[in-house]
């Protein structure tokens, strides 16, 4: 059980650490992202240059933590507006069922269906790259993970002794599924959510390196890649660097995942 | 007895969602914005010429007749012609299909390769040494993006190695072979960490099992059970899981072909997005979405022809 703890803090605290960063970077790296100084591109990593400089001569190091505070930021906020709908969504279905439940479930048939970067590269088409259009993206899809979830939890709870006694004091369903059911159905989706952090930083990355996502110059994990692959013979940390990062924020939410499965089961 | 309903429910049950289908890809292409005569007109189009070309496309109809229309045409084979090479979108897709078949065919052939050792691995003895370390390949595996992975294999295999080439497609087969190993590994690491996770829990509750103990009283050894037993069922599961997980696969595909610059499929959408042309954004969706559906179909009647109790459900 200590050990399983140890799991959650130790997730806790290399995040903490990137976020830490991240929040503080101007104080930190006295380099600004987007500064450009053609005069020195593509340098090696030195003691002025901790990581080198890309093809701009704009600083690896700093790009790479400024980076963390699009990535990570996108990645939370994109993960929020499905949490919300698909746990409204889970808990009206189930609760409800029938017409309502058949119509919902038939859509996230339909949602299913589509490979993710497929359907997000045709919405960015439309809407533009940007955060937005990301952010718009990440819900239209996500949301059918979280109801899917959350309605599977609400059907067996449902069927439970202290459903039907608050049913049987006449309180009104509204109450019913915010008291009663609903913290005992979220910790699932919760758990979920962590994982779906990172597939939302993982498609912001992609798009990033399709140069569909965050536009230049903005400094963002994916287009850093992409960017590094053209010199990938000489300069092989421009890309591999921004990758091990992504690498390590899974890891470490993946951390935080199992160890809040740990504290949930006991 | 209860197989063939099963299949009839099923099929019954897709209905709604390829017409589900058939209405987001249309009204995707219609939000786009702009109109496709500017994109085959040019800049110096007129309001007449304008009128001319969407009254040929049809497009000066109300939505819900060219819906029907595109419907129509749809189910009669036909996807449009491509306004940028003037050829039919089945034929463009034709073209690309050996790379999709085979990066999907590869990227399967992988991820089996590398999932069901491990698994058999983790479940041979739960909570030991190797079970610790095949539940920790998932937890770095899942946040590895595979840009960044298909990147890192050209780095070590492509350049240092000098074992595959980085990128590009070959002429000949066995030039299409090679060309297509490091790829189809991006996506076989990709899906890896999912399926393992999966294999291990299903091959976990296998050896729970009565029949397994009836086997172990029998005196039968731990290998026989393990591969006659315990992994054949294990291929269940591993269907059903790859069939999940299908979306996920035919996804990776695309991003895939842009790491190392293989013409499929998923290049021929990316493409066809910044040159405007709409009926092959639309065609190449509508194609991966129909292979997500008829393959998630192909699963669950597998499944249910390998496992009785399914069609009972």
């Amino acid at each position: 059980m200590k050990k399983k703890s140890l799991t959650l803090y130790a997730g806790l605290t290399i995040l903490g650490l990137i976020i830490l960063a991240a929040v503080f970077a101007p104080w930190i790296f006295h380099f600004d992202p987007n500064e450009q100084d053609l005069l020195s591109s593509l340098a090696k990593p030195s003691s002025h240059h901790w990581l080198g400089t890309d093809e701009l001569g704009r600083d690896v190091l700093t790009r790479l933590i400024y980076g963390a505070r699009v990535d990570l930021t996108i990645g939370f906020l994109a993960v929020l507006l499905p949490f919300i709908v698909g746990v409204f969504l889970g808990l009206v279905t189930g609760w409800y069922g029938g017409r309502l439940d058949q119509i919902v479930m038939r859509i996230v048939d339909t949602v299913i269906a589509f490979p993710f970067f497929v359907l997000a590269i045709g919405m960015v088409f439309i809407l533009g790259p940007g955060i937005k259009s990301i952010v718009v993206t990440i819900t239209l899809v996500g949301w059918v993970s979280y109801c899917r979830i959350v309605r599977a939890a609400v059907l067996v709870a449902k069927a439970q002794d202290y459903v039907h006694a608050a049913k049987l004091t006449g309180l009104p369903t509204a109450r019913i599924l915010r008291r009663h059911l609903l913290p005992n159905v979220i910790s699932q989706a919760i758990v979920f959510s962590m994982s779906d952090i990172v597939l939302s930083i993982l498609a912001i990355v992609s798009l990033g390196y399709l140069g569909l996502g965050v536009p230049v110059p903005t400094a963002e994990w994916g287009s850093m890649i992409q960017e590094g692959q053209a010199y990938i013979l000489s300069q092989w940390w421009m890309s591999t660097i921004p990758g091990l990062m992504v690498v390590i924020v899974g890891f470490s939410l993946s951390l935080i995942g199992d160890g809040l499965v740990a504290r949930l089961e006991r | 007895m209860n197989f063939l309903p099963y299949i009839g429910k099923r099929l019954l049950q897709l209905l709604p969602v390829l017409f589900g289908i058939s209405l987001v890809v249309f009204v995707l292409v219609h939000l786009i914005p702009g109109e496709p005569a500017d994109v085959l007109l040019g800049q110096h189009a007129t309001p007449a010429m304008v009128k001319v070309v969407n009254h040929r496309l049809g497009l000066d109809r109300p939505l819900w007749v060219q819906y029907f229309s595109f419907l129509s045409r749809t189910l009669h084979g036909s996807l449009g012609i491509s306004f940028y090479n003037k050829v039919p979108v089945t034929s463009l897709i034709n073209g690309r299909l050996l790379v999709t078949v085979m990066l999907l065919t590869g990227g399967i052939l992988f991820s089996l390769m590398i999932s069901v050792p491990l698994a058999v691995l983790a479940a041979s003895k739960r909570g030991g040494a190797r079970d610790q370390f095949v539940r920790g390949v998932p937890v770095v595996g899942l946040g590895m993006p595979q840009v960044w992975t298909g990147i890192m294999l050209i780095l070590l295999f492509g350049l240092h190695f000098r074992f595959f080439p980085v990128g590009g497609f070959g002429d000949t087969f066995p030039a299409h072979v090679k060309s297509i190993i490091l790829p189809a590994l991006t996506i076989a690491i990709g899906l890896s960490p999912i399926l393992i996770r999966s294999l291990r829990a299903s091959m976990l509750e296998i050896l729970d099992a009565d029949y397994i103990l009836t086997a172990r009283v029998k005196g039968i050894s731990q290998t026989r059970i393990t591969v006659v037993h315990v992994l054949r069922n294990a291929v269940i599961a591993s269907v059903t899981v790859l069939g999940l997980n299908i979306a996920y696969l035919v996804g990776s595909t695309v991003i895939i072909e842009r790491v190392f610059a293989i013409a499929g499929t998923g290049s021929l959408m990316i493409d066809a997005i910044s040159q405007r042309d709409y009926p092959v954004v639309q065609g190449v969706t509508l194609f991966f979405a129909i292979i997500v559906v008829v393959v998630n179909l192909l699963t669950d009647i597998t499944h249910a022809a390998l496992d009785p109790r399914v069609a009972l459900k």
